[in-house]
């Protein structure tokens, strides 16, 4: 059995094309034939689908799951006793959520994924921490949302964790400056869901026309355009803002979802959104499912080595984009690059976090 | 609370009435001649191939075939004349519906008030554009006070207001529609016509199918892609189960869809939420229904799920965009169980017209209004739904 073990030794993005193929035909077949023996659900589409579990698949030739699955079937691979956590996206009051089932290994994995992942980006320091939310999105500990499951997740990179915003979602100042004090000149690390702080942090800075000095500090931010993108606010344009409202300069998006959290997908340094060697992404056109070569748009697959305790190593997303590259990111990181253009047409709205949708 | 909405007359006024026609009344033949002549005018009904069918259904020659089939079929010439007021609730998901259902309450004699879907889909105001101008020429005056087209959300008071005043109801829509409206009263002599939701499935000859030239394959693929791909496959009379007859269904399945399939490929403009959609129900349905065995795909215009035997609902087996589920009867008495009360439209190909009539009376089966062969499954008529609509419009006026 492929142990991912023998990954987590290894720098996050350091596996190159060839021996990427080989390690992920080998740990997604296996993890292919792990969910058809123990979900049943699973194996019914295989078995329709008339795929042979037995031989050792490339990436390219796994079945993969629609995401909108996950919303109206409870998938898993592991006994209900097992389960430790259940993770929810959670879209606006009456849309149906997917529900995704967590044992120890796997949310042991994600973190240690996520953070891995995260290191590589911003420096395997602990940094002081300001997360762009409220500490009421972590209420319910046993049904995690996708935005509570990421800032647990992500605190792991923090110390003095400070929550920007109130229980109203109002930005609480006092708290904020008093952080901002705490750590002049200090590399700090903000984190929160790209709306959000465009919403309730960004907005409230520039109508005060207030001023924070984080000018050595790291923004990660993930959660999805869908909004910004109404307003026609691009990446370029959110950064640029980002850096009058409190100096920041170093502004990375991630991409991400609640069917595959941890192995998350980091923006580096020149703009390229990055698969690590916990993910890989194809992507398909939509006539027929056959893979598009480098900049063509399609739909886009998601592999995830980290989910074993429910079928979610292999999903077709909503979301389109194109591959940018391989292994030749000028960062030095190997993996595929990629964009990503937004949500299929007329989908239904599904997302990572609470209330705004959207998952790129 | 919230203020209700007002509702939005496209053609005519609120009280529109009048005293009723004959049925195929020389006036309203006119009428459905100069309003064809009119939309097939409108540069913009050439991009609505829907409108257009209604266009050409509506135009004088066709309207006197139908005048004489509703005659020839009544010998003895009973005298008729229209019920009186009809109200129409037409459907949202097939756009111009509407204007077929006014015109068989105008055809039958009636003076009409037609809710229109508030959807707002371009074909409605295209035949209303094209209704205001010929009702506005002055020939017609007797018919603009008969005509009235009207628009509004969900408002339970303008429908009971509408209800009360009319002598008949066209109901469109779904079950729990349909039986919400039918809480309204409506005057002790009303009648009633429900379209509800229905199912349809189309029967295939294997060794026919088998038998056919390329020239004539092609034909019979482009046939049964009009009844299913034209409407996604929303409309009731669009085939969701093929059922083969005659043996050998293994080989004529394969070459079937796969003529379906390349006419498909060139002409369904497939777009990427329904090729997710068709995914994910392939998906779904092989976790929720043991019948199904195994799956046939032509890239992802034709889904085509094989059943290994009949489940009791068959009318929970539904596509859309091109997904169909096929079964292997071997011969009709097979298909018998499965027939319910909601099934509509069969179509045929390779049998005998005749035989599938009889299969429906010997058996004594619930269901199966209409038997047309493959390609006419969206032909809409006067018997309609297991209606004869202008029978059911107008009255009988005995005389001895």
């Amino acid at each position: 059995m492929f142990d991912l073990a023998t990954i987590f030794d290894r720098p996050a993005f350091s596996l190159a094309k060839a021996e990427k193929a080989g390690l992920f035909a080998r740990a997604l077949s296996e993890l292919t034939r792990h969910h058809y023996a123990r979900c049943p659900q699973y194996k019914r589409i295989l078995d329709v689908l008339g795929f042979d579990v037995g031989p050792t698949h490339a990436m390219g030739d796994q079945p993969y799951v629609p995401v909108r699955l996950f919303k109206d079937n409870r998938l898993l691979s592991v006994n209900h006793d097992q389960i430790v956590k259940t993770m929810t996206s959670s879209g606006t009051t009456g849309q149906s959520v997917s529900m995704i089932f967590l044992d120890k290994v796997t949310a042991g994995n994600q973190t240690k994924a996520l953070v891995k992942i995260a290191a590589h980006i911003i420096g395997p320091k602990r940094r002081p921490m300001l997360i762009i939310d409220s500490r009421a999105t972590l209420k319910d500990r046993a049904l995690f949302s996708a935005r509570g499951a990421g800032i647990l997740g992500f605190s792991m990179l923090g110390h003095d964790v400070t929550y920007a915003l109130d229980e109203e979602m109002r930005l609480d100042m006092s708290a904020v400056t008093a952080f901002a004090d705490r750590h002049q000149g200090e590399p700090v690390l903000l984190f929160g869901f790209t709306f959000m702080i465009w919403e309730h942090f960004h907005k409230p800075l520039a109508a005060s026309g207030g001023r924070l000095a984080f000018e050595n500090g790291i923004l990660l931010h993930g959660g999805g355009w869908k909004k910004l993108s109404q307003l026609a606010v691009t990446n370029e344009v959110f950064k640029h803002r980002m850096q009058e409202v409190c100096g920041i300069r170093r502004v990375h998006n991630y991409y991400g979802m609640v069917e595959q959290t941890g192995s998350i997908f980091m923006e580096c340094e020149h703009g390229r959104l990055h698969c690590s060697n916990y993910s890989d992404i194809i992507v398909r056109r939509h006539s027929d499912f056959s893979i598009c070569p480098a900049n063509e748009p399609g739909l886009i697959q998601l592999a995830s080595l980290l989910a074993s305790s429910y079928p979610g190593h292999s999903i077709l997303s909503e979301d389109t984009g194109e591959i940018t590259g391989e292994d030749d990111c000028p960062c030095g990181r190997l993996g595929k690059t990629f964009t990503i253009h937004g949500r299929i047409k007329d989908a239904e709205i599904r997302g990572c976090s609470d209330t705004y949708g959207a998952g790129t | 609370m919230a203020l209700e909405p007002e509702p939005e007359y496209l053609v005519g006024g609120e009280g529109s009435g009048g005293r009723p026609l004959v049925p195929f009344a020389p006036v309203a033949c006119d009428f459905l001649d100069a309003l064809s002549q009119e939309l097939r005018a409108d540069p913009r009904v050439a991009e609505h191939p829907d409108v257009m069918t209604f266009a050409f259904w509506c135009r004088a020659a066709h309207i006197a075939r139908l005048k004489t089939d509703f005659e020839g079929s009544r010998p003895g010439q009973q005298a008729r004349i229209g019920l009186g007021r009809v109200f129409h609730i037409t459907p949202s998901n097939v756009p111009v519906n509407f204007a077929f259902s006014f015109v068989f309450g105008l055809l039958a004699g009636n003076a009409n008030i037609v809710r229109v879907p508030s959807k707002p889909h371009p074909q409605t105001g295209m035949i209303c554009d094209a209704l205001r101008t010929v009702l506005a020429q002055e020939r017609f005056a007797e018919l603009r006070a008969m005509t009235t087209f009207v628009r509004y959300g969900h408002n339970d008071r303008l429908t009971g207001a509408y209800s009360a005043g009319c002598n008949a109801r066209i109901i469109w829509g779904g079950d729990m529609a349909i039986q919400n409206i039918r809480k309204l009263p409506t005057p002790e002599r009303c009648v009633d016509i429900a379209f509800a939701d229905r199912y349809s499935f189309a029967i295939l000859r294997a060794p026919a199918v088998l038998a056919l030239d390329c020239a004539g394959l092609a034909r019979l693929a482009e046939s049964f892609y009009n009844d299913a791909y034209l409407m996604d496959q929303n409309a009731c009379s669009s085939p969701h189960l093929i059922a083969w007859l005659g043996g050998q269904a293994q080989a004529a399945s394969g070459i079937f869809w796969e003529a379906v399939g390349r006419i498909a490929e060139k002409k369904y403009p497939l777009s990427e939420i329904q090729a997710i959609d068709k995914w994910t129900h392939l998906c779904q349905d092989a976790i929720d229904r043991t019948v199904v065995s195994g799956v046939w795909k032509y890239a992802n215009y034709v889904y085509c799920l094989k059943l290994q035997s009949l489940p009791a609902k068959i009318d929970e087996l539904r596509g859309r965009f091109g997904y169909f589920y096929e079964y292997d009867a071997g011969c009709l008495d097979r298909l018998a169980p499965i027939i319910n009360a909601r099934v509509q439209t069969l179509t045929y190909f390779g049998i005998n017209q005749a035989e599938l009539l009889d299969f429906v009376i010997s058996q004594r089966l619930a269901g199966i209004d209409r038997i047309v062969p493959v390609g006419r499954a969206l032909d809409i008529g006067l018997i309609w739904d297991g209606y004869d609509i202008i029978a059911s419009l107008s009255r009988v006026i005995g005389v001895a």
